[in-house]
């Protein structure tokens, strides 16, 4: 088990240092560098461009110098003094604008995977064991549309629904009296009865998916000898159903979480920018289509970080549920 | 529950016209189609017959089961008649119903054809186990522990108490099926079913597990029902003989008898198809012409005319054949047969 | 012969007998080739066979587009800002009382509020828009064709005719739907087939290598996996130059798009390969002296085929979402191309689409085809496995 832990976890790395370089490399991808951009946006504004502050930026990301060196320079800024350069758009350091955004896309994309966990599960045994019955067909159908339907649309709809229905708006997290509030219980409470909307759309497509995956793997397992050798010690067919092939089909299930975890972060992304959610999404786009590209650069190296994590974590809760993987016959 | 009188107070199990049918979009699959044999008390009755003559389902028909798309559809199961000499039909209860499950475990147990795939890939031998143990008595924790690893030593496993927490696939093919078996004789039964038991293990790992069979029939008396297709493991168990072919019993006989001076034409095709050590150099195995029909052309009379030896046109494609009666304890399904001594039929 | 055996659908009889493990006597199905299997196995599948009607059918528009549109995409009218979709109606009586088949519909008169200035647009039913089949448009050239008639339109080609509503602009937002076909559906083809290229070459060459480069396409594959698509789609199509004429804008989106997608096809080659490889039948080939080219191509590619087409079937569907959601957000395709992404970027605004909800017609037109799509997939995934 140790040694699964230790390799996994070894393996983890090199991913992360190809993460920050596919982000460095689309911070390099627009024309001209930092400065040529710094500079438009200066003029653009009508501030004077000084010379010397000019100097000292492109020392401080060594910009005439080749580019593994401004790699290095970033990178190891990041990485030692937590320095992720600075944003021009908003004239701040990046990491002030990465953290609270950061965590709010963190609290979203969990509690998304939770509330598909609740509903994919349940739905996805059900459906395997009544196989064929209406209850499944109306499943498989809801589930298909839920996949069909881009992320944007559904939180549209729904945008559309409670403002012609409600007469309000379905945006945001917070209710405006606590947008700059410090963190609260009040606060909390007042998010959470707002992010149900946001979690329901980012969470539908993954749900879709994951009933699938539950069902697909639920009959795979049921056949099995091993659950009519369980029901000849004399289990019941639902004791035998729920103690053995409910606990194989959980693996699979659990290992898909991990890829799950980017698709809801992606999925968070573009819902956030529909919903104007004060997450890592709207800034994001608006680093980009602003050529930002510190700011834009880090977000896309930090949610990938995050989901590199979320990978991590789901792969050992798997060799904790496996016995097989643990003790590496397969996998 | 129906009570049923056997006929012989001896007979442990009895099974009279069984029928499973698997009622798939295609069409009815006829799997067993009027299965009838009995086996006494601690004798071992074994089951023969080639790949798809319903031999399985018939097993997993008197352990209720039986999965969708196959249903009993008919027949008895008459089990273990009491003082009165009245049995249960077990064909008359719910599979999942609480009375057949205070009998499927502590009373009927059964191994499977392969152990890897009877054993759960993601729990322990002991896990399995203590179901097994704690069907029959309700014993605390520790105390099934104890039973289990005692299970496991009793069918030969070294180390037991190590086993008891290791996984399915950690062992041997030979040590899993010792631990499929202490599995099924955790819970003291009458009855051990054991399908195609060896058929997945090598030579010498069989004859291990055949031993182990044996002795513990000796030992606790139990009675066993042991599905085989192969007939040199019948010579050496088995007490009698029900020969299967397309979901029917058509020869029920004992062993000696069976192997000697069989009644049917497919027994004696079958065991023309042994290989024998008298045979001269050259000479070649006699093989059954033709092929197991499609399980939805059933041959029209006898299913068996189209590859029999002794198919007389006329006869054998038309009338179907009921069970004849050669001898005292020896039956056979075949229109050539006259029954042994008419009067006593009559 | 039993009447069974000489049923033309012993396919799924002898997968019945297969599964319960009779060796049986040999059938039709067995010596069927693969795809007559699959035909057999597919057009059981009614949901799917209707969908992949329906994806035809969505790939015969997209190719006629010009001709099923009633009005050009861009044609803007600024009397119809945002005018409601108007009502069809059939009457079996035409304008002299001759019998027949007959559509029309009616003129919108718009009325503005003097202070909100905002629009309300009333049917007036003194104003008839007569509609009909093959209506005379103005010239218009479709794949190198001159034409002049459309499939169904107003009889005068100067009136109005909103079957869906108009846009901001007063656009039919019926022909931009139409005419959005072409782009979204084929965004996923080409999408597909230049992953297909990708994962078929770097699959292939994984599975069949093995070893290190195995180990190194794999890792690869999991590194690509373990970044959120979106972020890294937005990234890359941020980055294409904003100056780029619309025709390198599309192919530098497809591009971005299949970079990404190809993995999960090179995951299912691979495996088809691995277990291939061991295969008796290859062995055989390799035995009788044929060259790994011919093993691959004649003996391995032909027995995965129908695989791979089911899993792009399903590959596609994944591509035009992503090349909506990127349209939508304004980085992927750009006006004045014509996609449903770029169609929806116009119903960003709630209170545009609070008045004008028909702007949600291009996600329908979405929904519909993914769904086909996926449905399709699904179908040819099953019948990929003709005897399971």
């Amino acid at each position: 088990m140790l040694r699964y832990i230790i390799r996994r976890v070894l393996w983890a790395i090199p991913i992360l240092i190809g993460v920050s370089i596919v982000s460095f490399f689309i911070i390099q991808l627009p024309p001209g560098n930092y400065l040529t951009a710094l500079m438009a946006s200066m003029r653009a504004t009508g501030e004077s461009v000084d010379m010397s502050q000019l100097q000292t930026l492109s020392e401080r990301y060594g910009l005439d110098e080749p580019m593994i060196v401004q790699y290095w320079k970033w990178i190891s800024g990041i990485v030692l003094r937590g320095d992720f350069g600075q944003s021009f758009l908003y004239t701040r350091p990046v990491s002030d604008l990465l953290w609270e955004r950061l965590g709010l896309t963190f609290i979203l994309a969990f509690t998304s995977m939770i509330f598909v966990w609740l509903i994919a599960f349940p739905i996805g045994v059900y459906s395997a064991v009544r196989k064929y019955s209406i209850g499944d067909y109306v499943m498989t159908f809801v589930g298909f549309i839920g996949l069909a339907t881009p992320n944007f649309l559904i939180a549209l709809i729904l945008m559309y629904v409670s403002f012609t229905v409600f007469g309000q708006s379905a945006g945001g997290l917070f209710s405006p009296q606590y947008l700059d509030a410090p963190w609260s219980w009040a606060k909390f409470a007042d998010m959470m009865s707002k992010i149900w909307i946001p979690v329901v759309v980012i969470g539908t497509a993954g749900t879709a998916a994951l009933i699938r995956i539950m069902r697909a793997n639920m009959l795979d397992e049921l056949p099995k000898t091993y659950v009519d050798a369980a029901r000849a010690r004399g289990l019941s067919g639902a004791h035998a159903v729920t103690k053995y092939p409910l606990r194989v089909a959980l693996n699979p299930f659990v290992s898909r979480i991990g890829w799950e975890l980017p698709e809801l972060i992606s999925g968070a992304t573009i819902t956030a920018i529909v919903l104007s959610l004060p997450t890592t999404g709207p800034l994001l786009l608006e680093a980009l289509l602003a050529q930002d590209m510190y700011l834009a650069g880090s977000f896309i190296m930090m949610l990938s970080v995050l989901t590199v994590i979320g990978t991590l974590i789901s792969d050992l809760l798997l060799a904790w549920l496996d016995p097989r993987i643990r003790q590496g016959v397969v996998g | 529950m129906r009570q049923i009188p056997m006929r012989e107070p001896d007979t442990l199990l009895e099974v009279r016209d069984l029928a499973t049918h698997f009622f798939t979009d295609e069409g009815v699959v006829r799997a067993v189609d009027g299965a009838s044999f009995d086996i006494p008390r601690g004798k071992t009755l074994c089951i023969v017959g080639e790949s798809g003559s319903g031999k399985s389902v018939m097993a997993r028909a008197v352990m209720g089961l039986t999965r969708a798309p196959g249903r009993v559809v008919g027949g008895s199961v008459l089990w273990c008649p009491d003082q009165d000499g009245q049995a249960t039909d077990l064909a008359t209860l719910h599979g999942n119903s609480r009375a057949y499950r205070a009998i499927r475990g502590p009373e009927i147990g059964m191994i499977f054809q392969e152990p890897m795939a009877a054993l759960s890939p993601v729990h322990t031998i002991g896990t399995q186990l203590a179901e097994s143990v704690r069907s029959r008595h309700a014993v605390s924790k520790r105390e099934t522990r104890e039973r289990g690893i005692e299970a496991l030593a009793r069918v030969g496993i070294p180390e037991p108490a190590a086993r008891y927490d290791q996984y399915g696939f950690e062992l041997s093919g030979g040590m899993r099926q010792r631990a499929m078996i202490a599995m099924a004789l955790a819970a003291e039964p009458k009855l051990l079913i054991a399908d195609e038991p060896t058929t997945a293990l090598d030579v010498t790992t069989q004859a291990g597990i055949l031993d182990l069979i044996l002795d513990l029939q000796s030992e606790t008396g139990m009675t066993v029902m042991f599905i085989t297709h192969d007939l040199g493991v019948v010579a050496e168990i088995a007490d009698s003989v029900a020969v299967m072919y397309l979901g029917r019993v058509v020869e029920h006989a004992d062993v000696d008898t069976a192997f000697h001076a069989p009644a049917h034409p497919y027994t004696e095709a079958l065991l023309r198809a042994l290989p024998s050590i008298h045979a001269k150099t050259g000479e070649r195995l006699a093989a059954i012409p033709g092929m197991v029909p499609h399980p939805f052309a059933r041959p029209a009379g006898c299913a068996f005319h189209p590859r029999c030896h002794r198919f007389r046109p006329g006869l054998c494609e038309t009338r179907e054949p009921e069970n004849v009666p050669v001898a005292p304890g020896h039956g056979a399904r075949c229109l050539l047969l006259k029954p042994a001594r008419k009067a006593a039929a009559e | 012969m039993s009447r069974a055996r000489t049923d033309p659908a012993t396919a799924e009889q002898a997968a019945a007998s297969a599964a319960l493990g009779a060796p049986v006597a040999p059938t039709r199905v067995h010596v069927a080739g693969q795809w007559r299997l699959m035909w057999w196995k597919f057009r059981k599948h009614r949901l799917a066979l209707w969908s992949g009607v329906l994806v035809l059918l969505i790939y015969v528009v997209a190719l006629f587009a010009p001709f099923v549109a009633p009005k050009d995409p861009n044609d803007y009218a600024s009397a119809y800002l945002y005018a409601p979709p108007m009502p069809v109606e059939v009457s079996l009586r035409g304008p002299q009382g001759e019998f027949g088949l007959f559509f029309k519909s009616y003129e919108l008169t718009a009325t503005t509020d003097p202070l909100t200035l905002e629009k309300t647009y009333v049917i007036n039913r003194d104003a008839l828009v007569p509609l009909g089949f093959f209506a005379p448009t103005e010239p218009y050239s479709m794949l190198g064709l001159p034409m002049n008639r459309v499939l169904f339109g107003p009889v005068n080609y100067e009136q109005p005719f909103y079957l869906l509503g108009a846009d901001r602009l007063g656009r039919d937002v019926y022909s931009r739907v139409i005419h959005g076909t072409r782009v979204s559906m084929t965004v996923g083809l080409v999408g597909v087939l230049i992953s297909l290229v990708l994962g078929i070459v770097l699959g292939g060459i994984s599975g069949y290598f093995g070893g290190f480069v195995d180990d190194a396409v794999q890792r690869t594959i999991e590194f690509l996996k373990s970044i959120p698509t979106i972020p890294l789609w937005m990234g890359l199509a941020a980055a294409i130059p904003t100056v780029w004429s619309p025709i390198a804008v599309y192919f530098m989106v497809t591009v971005i798009l299949s970079l990404v997608g190809w993995t999960g096809l090179a995951r299912e080659v691979r495996g088809r390969f691995m277990a291939l490889k061991s295969e008796d039948f290859v062995t055989a080939a390799r035995l009788d002296g044929c060259s790994e080219m011919r093993i691959v191509l004649r003996h391995m590619v032909p027995s995965f085929a129908s695989h791979i087409i089911a899993t792009l079937t399903l590959a596609i569907p994944t591509m035009i979402l992503a090349e909506t959601a990127l349209s939508f957000l304004g980085i992927g395709l750009r006006p004045p191309v014509v996609s449903w992404g770029v169609l929806l970027q116009e119903a960003q605004n709630i209170r545009t689409i609070a008045t004008a909800p028909w702007l949600f017609a291009p996600g329908v037109a979405v929904v519909v085809s993914v769904l086909a799509l996926n449905f399709l997939g699904d179908g040819l995934r099953d019948a990929a496995d003709p005897y399971a």
